[in-house]
């Protein structure tokens, strides 16, 4: 019944018909083999990430929170990157740091893709008064800069990880509400979402099974841009200590705890910050091969 | 009547709209307040009595609307009302008023924004115009990898390297920017120094991979093309052709930059403790005091929205098929 239809130049590539079919990682070899050598530097990183996130207790030597010895010493074997402003291991930090960031900002990110797209499937193929009224919501809502919306927010709420996922979710939503309206908008006149009406087919069905899978590419691609916006909004909030609060590891609030020692010309701050810098332009990287991939356009902008 | 007056005249009522809309949106975040604020305000010693005092001083006994007006009326006679900073010496003592915090700070923000934006403004659009016209060169190519990197990293990343680099590891500027009413100018302008470094980078970034955009967009229609085709010197192409059609798509670079300015003020003031707006929002947001956080929020978002309407004029009175209608 769904058909791949060509929405803005997006186009599928007939895949090349293998006579035996290759494993999943094979594929993903073959993938990662024609990939230019940014976006290959950008997979390693993610993947590096992603390992020691979901491996961070057996790859950090102390616990999160445990105080290990005195407060600011410098590098050595025992701790390679000194302790922190409490006598915690910096390095066990950093490492329960990618597992707390990452994970609240992939949360953030998929809260606000799962209300953002939902609203603007509906609002496209509901349309009418409910589109008008949606919309007209998110350009309020778009009117005030992020930050300073959920600076307001938070001193409404007060600041709790709960708060600021729910919070961050739901005003990053209003950009995922734009391109999912944008994109729909361009399916749901298509013949086959017609038929489908005519058939007498659920409005969820048409929402999931007939639009959804067409506007899929640009929203798996911005997937990857609102990470990394998000990732980059909620570490901001955390320097600014309103963010994810102590003892919880984070990156942008342990450059916060350590930014006296710059002044003494010790580098320590800038690693929570270059961990946060390397994983965006990993993101950044793999995000503007698949662009490029899924529709074959020059990358300008 | 002309198109170009109706057209801008539009506008600046949506701008209005949009203002009075956020207005609301702004004032009625405190409906929202949980129920126990007033003794999470006052701490947990706070009796009953002066929980129900604190209530009335904010109001909280009158219905919303009104106080919505009262609000508003005050805010554009430049009161914003009192912070509650003070409101814990209920009964006795006054309490300050939220303008009487802001105003010194709003003009040390706008020194900070402004002399950014004098800077990154000519500096990113010469460099965008001349990475679109060496199309592919190692130049371009170089500026845009340097400026995806710096748009992808936080601004507190940019700001510390630069503090550890110029500040502390070679001191040539002043690593904390701690200006007081009385600085004089060149003082001011050197202890800014290093903020305004930071926004810079930047804001340079984004607004030259913008600026480069557009160019190349605009260079790409069939009308450039035809005056190439005749034979017209570069130059009379540039200025004559292109330059016309640019204003509203630069315009719009320079607003949405200016705009995200203003958010990336807030980080840079907290780094190097500059007493400006943000670093007033962030303090009041953490002490839970509204009227500071309503009154900070309704100004950058004033801004940001002030701003992008005047690239929509920019764009307007500048398009040429408006001024010259057929």
């Amino acid at each position: 019944m769904t058909e791949r239809v060509d929405i803005a130049g997006v186009e599928e590539r007939p895949r090349p018909t293998e006579p035996a079919q290759p494993g999943p990682f094979a594929t993903m070899w073959r993938v990662f083999a024609r990939m230019p050598l940014s976006a290959q530097f950008g997979t390693v990183v993610i993947l590096a990430y992603v390992f020691v996130a979901v491996f961070a207790p057996w790859l950090a030597p102390f616990r999160e929170s445990q105080i290990v010895g005195a407060q600011f010493e410098p590098w050595s074997a025992a701790f390679p990157f000194g302790t922190d402003q409490l006598g915690r291991d910096l390095l066990t930090r950093l490492i329960y740091g990618a597992r707390n960031t990452i994970g609240i900002a992939v949360l953030t990110t998929g809260l606000a893709f799962l209300i953002g797209g939902l609203l603007g499937l509906l609002a496209s193929v509901v349309g009418g008064w409910l589109d008008q009224a949606l919309s007209r919501c998110v350009d309020v809502l778009m009117a005030i800069p992020l930050l300073i919306f959920a600076l307001v927010l938070l001193s409404i709420f007060g600041t709790s990880v709960f708060n600021l996922v729910l919070i961050i979710a739901v005003l990053d939503s209003t950009r995922v509400f734009r391109l999912a309206r944008a994109t729909a908008m361009n399916v749901v006149v298509m013949e086959f979402v017609e038929t489908a009406r005519l058939q007498g087919e659920s409005l969820l069905w048409i929402m999931t099974r007939e639009v959804l899978p067409n506007i899929l590419p640009p929203l798996t691609a911005e997937f990857g841009l609102r990470f990394c916006f998000v990732f980059l909004t909620i570490s901001a909030l955390s320097f600014l200590g309103l963010g994810i609060q102590p003892p919880t590891a984070d990156w942008g609030s342990m450059v916060r705890e350590n930014a006296t020692l710059i002044a003494y010309g010790d580098p320590t701050p800038l690693l929570p910050a270059g961990a946060i810098a390397l994983l965006t332009v990993a993101v950044n990287f793999v995000v503007d091969w698949f662009l490029h991939k899924t529709s074959g356009l020059r990358d300008e902008a | 009547m002309n198109p170009i007056v109706t057209t801008v005249l539009q506008r600046v009522g949506l701008g209005v709209l949009t203002l009075l809309a956020v207005s609301v949106i702004i004032f009625a975040m405190i409906e929202m307040l949980p129920g126990d604020f007033a003794s999470a305000i006052l701490g947990q010693t706070a009796t009953p009595e002066t929980v129900a005092a604190f209530q009335r001083s904010i109001g909280l006994d009158k219905p919303p609307v009104t106080r919505y007006f009262e609000w508003i009326g005050g805010v554009l006679q430049g009161n914003f009302g009192e912070s509650f900073s003070s409101a814990g010496a209920l009964g006795g003592g006054h309490a300050k008023t939220v303008a009487s915090l802001i105003g010194p700070r709003l003009s040390n923000t706008l020194f900070l924004a402004g002399f950014t934006a004098l800077i990154s403004v000519p500096l990113s659009l010469a460099l965008g115009l001349l990475a679109a016209l060496y199309r592919n060169s190692i130049f371009d190519r170089t500026v845009n990898l340097v400026t995806l990197t710096t748009i992808s990293v936080p601004e507190f990343f940019v700001a510390y390297i630069l503090m550890l680099i110029l500040a502390v590891k070679f001191p040539i500027f002043y690593s904390l920017a701690n200006v007081s009413p009385d600085t004089p100018f060149f003082e001011r302008v050197a202890r800014t120094a290093l903020p305004a470094i930071s926004l810079m980078l930047v804001i340079v970034a984004h607004m030259m991979r913008m600026t480069r955009a557009a160019i190349i967009n605009l260079l790409a229609s069939p009308y450039i093309e035809m005056a190439k085709l005749k034979g017209l010197a570069p130059s009379s192409v540039i200025l004559r052709h292109a330059l016309p059609n640019a204003w509203a798509p630069i315009g719009t670079v320079v607003a949405l930059n200016l705009a995200y300015l203003i958010v990336g003020v807030v980080v840079a003031e907290v780094v190097f403790v500059y007493p400006g707006i943000g670093q007033l929002m962030v303090d009041s947001v953490a002490a839970r005091d509204i009227p500071v956080v309503q009154a900070c929020a309704l100004l950058f978002a004033m801004a940001y929205i002030l701003l992008n309407l005047l690239a929509d004029i920019v764009g307007i009175v500048t398009n040429p098929r408006l001024l010259h209608p057929r």
